[in-house]
């Protein structure tokens, strides 16, 4: 039977696994934006932009846990399994948030940069005044989506022993058996993120669509 | 009605720029290929400080490509672009040789140079006051105050004092062409290219977008060089007309004759083609 009181009892451990969480994604996510639209921009070189671009390539066809759990094996110890699993899932999102940006900054018209080449604008500010705040603009809901993959996806650290929602729903479950209570209350928790962060998202799309 | 200035070399000049005085651009036996197709070939002619020049000719003569070479969108293939006593497309090394220019040689040489595109394209995310500033600012270290001013003038000048705070998107297509003018005028250019400004604009806007280039002959001494088929404003504006045809230039003359008695057959049709569309 459903045991309320209980369920009330172990929410505070499974709150301190939801904050590890939002934690993981919040910080993973944001490497990733912002490691994604550097290797956007380098990506154009004609070199180093090809090795970038297969190394990425590599990222996103591996499983996550695979990455995950290799560099896990391979960091020194003094680093927490937990900022390996931030760092190898800003990593691994920034190979997709890559594309995203590439594909806005292809979506910019020619005509912009002859303009600013016609200007003799640097490069610092064509790109920077010109072309991304076009192109960023345009691919905010794509960029969106993937914040919700990367919360999603922090579960999986779970192989490496960081203290998020789920390895704690699990310690509770395999030491008390009441499994269907725990995964329960973990599946609302999930809800209670990702339901608010998916109409803000929807919103921002309405917002940068209509333009 | 010719041009009403003082300037003395009305002559038609010949091809390769056998002029009296410096030339301030020349065309010294261009070439330029796009794979194996020849867009110019072996090209001559020069232009002389303050001269308004049109270029005329069928689709795809190769115009907006020498527009676009001295803009530095594009590289010679052959040949060498001079601008000034200088280089343009080339640079100096030791000895006086002559190598292909480097990416900062170009940025500093260009800045004497502004353009008008047909499709405006001005910078959809910023005012009309930055659009206008953002050069001026960020190239010429002119300060912001100082660039805001000469930003308000030059709306003044092109008769949209209104909308410098508008966004490129609330404008017409005329207004918006008339901002991306006053956007290169505030760069203070010795030379402006004008690639068919007007090609894209709705016919009732056109007028406005000429009257405002004429303002600019006549109130400049800006040397001009302007793709165009507007006939009567290329009569009105220019001191000379180069008639090109498959890269090559099929007749030069003064707007008086090239219009009036073309001595080529190819002038002659194409003309009488562009008068049919209706421009
Ligand atoms: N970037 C390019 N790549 C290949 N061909 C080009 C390119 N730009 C122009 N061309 C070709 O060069 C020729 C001349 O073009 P253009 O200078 O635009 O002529 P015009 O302005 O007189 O119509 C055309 O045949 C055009 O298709
Ligand atoms: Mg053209």
């Amino acid at each position: 039977m459903w045991d309320f009181q209980w369920t009330l009892q172990i929410l505070p451990d499974l709150m301190d696994g939801l904050a590890v969480t939002v934690q993981i994604t919040v910080l993973g996510y944001l490497i990733a934006l912002v490691l994604g639209l550097l290797i956007a921009i380098v990506r154009r070189a004609p070199f180093v932009g090809a090795v970038l671009h297969a190394a990425m390539e590599f990222v996103r066809t591996t499983p996550l846990l695979i990455q995950v759990v290799f560099v896990f094996l391979l960091a020194p110890a003094y680093i927490s399994p937990m900022t390996v699993g931030i760092v190898v899932i800003g990593v691994h999102y920034a190979a997709y948030t890559a594309e995203v940006y590439r594909s806005g900054i292809e979506g910019v018209a020619k005509g912009q940069w002859e303009a600013a080449r016609a200007l003799s604008l640097p490069a610092r500010r064509t790109w920077g005044a010109i072309v991304l705040p076009q192109a960023i603009r345009k691919v905010i809901p794509a960029l969106g989506n993937y914040l919700i993959a990367t919360f999603k996806d922090t579960p999986l650290l779970i192989a490496i022993g960081v203290g998020e929602l789920l390895t704690e729903a699990q310690q509770i479950g395999s030491a008390s058996f009441r499994v269907v209570e725990v995964y329960t209350v973990v599946g609302f928790l999930f809800l209670l993120v990702s339901i608010p962060s998916a109409i803000l998202l929807r919103r921002l799309e309405r917002r940068y669509a209509a333009v | 009605m010719p041009p009403s200035d003082t300037r003395q070399n009305e002559e038609p000049q010949g091809v390769g720029g056998q002029s009296q005085g410096q030339p301030l651009i020349v065309f010294d036996d261009v070439v330029k290929r796009f794979g194996d197709l020849t867009v110019l070939d072996h090209l001559n002619f020069s232009v002389a400080p303050g001269e308004r020049v049109t270029l005329i000719g069928p689709s795809g003569s190769g115009k907006t490509t020498i527009l676009r070479l001295l803009m530095t969108l594009e590289k010679v293939t052959e040949g060498v672009i001079w601008v000034g006593d200088e280089p343009f497309s080339h640079m100096r090394r030791g000895g006086g040789q002559l190598t292909q220019a480097s990416e900062g040689y170009l940025r500093e040489r260009r800045k004497r140079i502004g353009m008008v595109f047909q499709q405006f394209n001005l910078f959809p995310n910023m005012t009309v006051r930055q659009n206008i500033t953002e050069a001026p600012v960020h190239v010429l270290g002119t300060p912001k105050g100082e660039a805001n001013a000469r930003a308000e003038e030059l709306l003044d000048l092109v008769g949209l004092g209104e909308k410098i705070d508008a966004h490129p998107t609330q404008l017409s297509g005329g207004q918006q062409q008339r901002v991306a003018i006053a956007r290169a005028l505030a760069m203070q250019p010795e030379i402006l290219l004008l690639d068919e400004v007007t090609s894209a604009l709705d016919p009732e806007l056109v007028a406005g977008v000429l009257d405002v280039l004429r303002e600019v002959a006549e109130t400049t001494d800006i040397t001009m060089l302007c793709v165009t088929h507007e006939m009567g404003f290329a009569r009105d504006v220019s001191h000379r007309v180069l008639m090109f045809d498959q890269g090559r230039i099929a007749e030069e003359g003064s707007p008086e004759q090239i219009f009036g008695d073309p001595k080529e057959e190819r002038t002659r049709s194409f003309l009488s083609s562009v008068l049919e569309k209706g421009h």
